[in-house]
């Protein structure tokens, strides 16, 4: 009995602790694309235990909800993982992050560039061996992100595909799964976030990021746009965001995120 | 001894009530936490359940493509009944036979050390199977034949992992096998098979086959080591080489990024998978019964 009081007095102890102090908390909707969600929450943790005070709250539905959200006045900022389009010139973007893709093969095959009509050729089954690309003698294991990834989504954009065009021999979850499958195959050919894939290929996971259209695929050239496999992720505002909208923006594009949007695979916008 | 005369001589009827209407409590939560999470499944599956009727065509759609709305996971059904089948199919034998082994072979310190192998085989967390499966079974196969990841890969991995499960369990039944009826077949002068094949394993029959159903369990609920090994291509598979998708490899993978429609639909996933496992389970307790 002493001890069921000890304990109520303990607990009872632990809610007196809780910051009364600030009654009613600034609040923040987020909403939109999934892709951003993640990231965007865990810059909200930060930015509340840096603002004592303020409640963010990220909602995510695609980007279309964040536009319409935004524009509704439903969320203070909206995520969009593409570039406006021109029928919505009426909102703000502000950049936080970059997305880029790579195609990835295994390092011991010879192949060096592909296409693009190679590329849709391989993944839609027209193109079923490395040797009509150039390569050895080989059936081809295509290796397809699993639907809803914005990977793949990002990716059938830039080949003009729809899903069920895809052949797939291999479905991946994540980019660290992607990257395992493509190096324990030699003859496959894969796709993951350049972030990732650059992270292993440094340290000596036989893959080898192949250069699109003339350009390589590195985080340097998503950074400064030239590689054209990868998009912004935008936080969106109706007006010139102010007060708190602002502040968050801010952070979200400051370098004290940095480590958070890397962690995503994603490359951070903040000069270095 | 003076407390305990008293406790008996003046029962404390309201401890008593006490403590039974506690045990009752928990039982209910336990009880209604398997409820809820049905409820739960229905509830999120409804709206994609209710809105196409009739609810078959979850498995005559073109194809699984949620963003074009095509939804058959007839194709994972076949899938997680391959791999779990297969799987059962590999370790049983496998099991039994170990299990024979531990109880009326081994030398009894060589038993002791085998068991405790078998125990911990049990306890190596799914992911380390499917890591393992994917940096090494899979490139293996590859050589064989390409891709690799393949319904191959998810039954060989599958059935280390409910091996020894089945091991345990068919040991535990050998265990309780009555000592009488042992020596009554030592004393007819039977050799030691005839004693397994004719006394032991018969009468240890339900102990196994119930072991053989939650392994079963295991197998087809069975996620992250499936889900890197077996390629996760929606399709039936045509033979062993080919890769498949399996429902709890389908929820897992597409789930992080589903919303509205896909979501509901990974949902109904789930449902199938929990009604498969129901049946697994009314199966393994009619047995325990019969």
């Amino acid at each position: 009995m002493k001890f069921a009081v000890a304990a109520a007095l303990v607990f009872a102890a632990g809610f007196a602790w809780l910051p009364a102090g600030e009654a009613a908390p600034q609040k923040l909707v987020l909403s939109g694309a999934s892709t951003m969600a993640p990231v965007a929450g865990e810059i909200a943790r930060r930015f509340e235990s840096r603002y004592r005070g303020t409640r963010i709250d990220v909602q995510s539905g695609g980007s279309s909800r964040g536009i319409n959200d935004v524009r509704n006045g439903l969320a203070a900022i909206g995520m969009v993982s593409r570039v406006l389009k021109p029928q919505e010139k009426d909102l703000q973007a502000h950049a936080i992050a970059w997305d880029g893709v790579g195609v990835i093969l295994h390092a011991s095959n010879p192949v060096a560039v592909l296409s693009r009509q190679q590329i849709s050729g391989i993944y839609t089954g027209k193109i079923a061996n490395w040797k009509d690309v150039g390569g050895t003698d080989s059936p081809i294991t295509v290796v397809n992100k699993a639907e809803g990834r914005s990977t793949l989504e990002l990716f059938l954009r830039y080949l003009g595909l729809k899903a069920s065009d895809i052949r797939p021999h291999v479905i991946i979850g994540d980019n660290s799964q992607g990257i395992k499958t493509v190096a324990g195959n030699s003859n496959a050919i894969g796709y993951v976030s350049i972030g990732a894939a650059e992270y292993e290929a440094k340290h000596r996971v036989p893959i080898k990021l192949l250069p699109l259209e003339g350009v390589a695929a590195t985080v340097a050239n998503v950074r400064n746009g030239t590689f054209l496999l990868s998009r912004p992720l935008n936080l969106v505002t109706g007006t010139a965001p102010k007060g708190l909208v602002r502040e968050f923006i801010e952070f979200a594009r400051s370098e004290h995120v940095d480590d958070l949007v890397e962690a995503q695979y994603f490359v951070p916008v903040s000069i270095r | 001894m003076i407390w305990l005369r008293h406790s008996i001589s003046s029962p404390s009827a309201s401890a008593d009530t006490l403590m039974l209407w506690l045990l009752r409590a928990a039982a209910g939560v336990a009880a209604s936490l398997v409820l809820l999470i049905l409820f739960f499944l229905v509830a999120e599956s409804w709206p994609l359940l209710m809105r196409d009727l009739p609810i078959t065509h979850f498995v005559t759609d073109s194809s699984w493509h949620p963003d074009e709305g095509a939804y058959n996971l007839a194709p994972m059904l076949s899938g997680t009944l391959y791999a779990a089948g297969g799987a059962l199919l590999l370790a049983m034998p496998l099991g039994i036979a170990s299990a024979l082994f531990i109880t009326y072979y081994a030398p009894p310190r060589g038993a002791d050390a085998y068991r405790r192998l078998v125990e911990l085989l049990a306890g190596i967390p799914s992911v380390v199977y499917g890591f393992w499966g994917l940096t090494t079974l899979v490139p293996l196969i590859n050589q064989l034949q390409p891709p690799g990841s393949s319904l191959l890969a998810g039954i060989l991995v599958l059935t280390l992992m409910v091996l020894p499960t089945i091991t345990l369990t068919a040991h535990a039944a050998l265990v309780a096998v009555p000592g009488d009826y042992l020596r009554g077949a030592f004393a007819l002068g039977m050799s030691r098979w005839a004693m397994v094949r004719g006394v032991a394993l018969p009468a240890a029959r339900m102990g196994i086959v119930a072991g053989a159903i939650l392994a079963a369990g295991r197998a087809v609920g069975e996620t992250m080591a499936v889900l890197m090994v077996t390629g996760n291509v929606v399709q039936h598979a045509g033979g062993l080489f080919d890769p498949e998708r399996t429902l709890a490899a389908n929820i897992a993978l597409e789930m992080p990024y589903a919303v509205s429609d896909h979501r509901a639909a990974l949902f109904v996933s789930g449902l199938t998978l929990m009604l498969l496992v129901m049946l697994l389970w009314s199966a393994a307790a009619r047995m325990g019964r019969g």
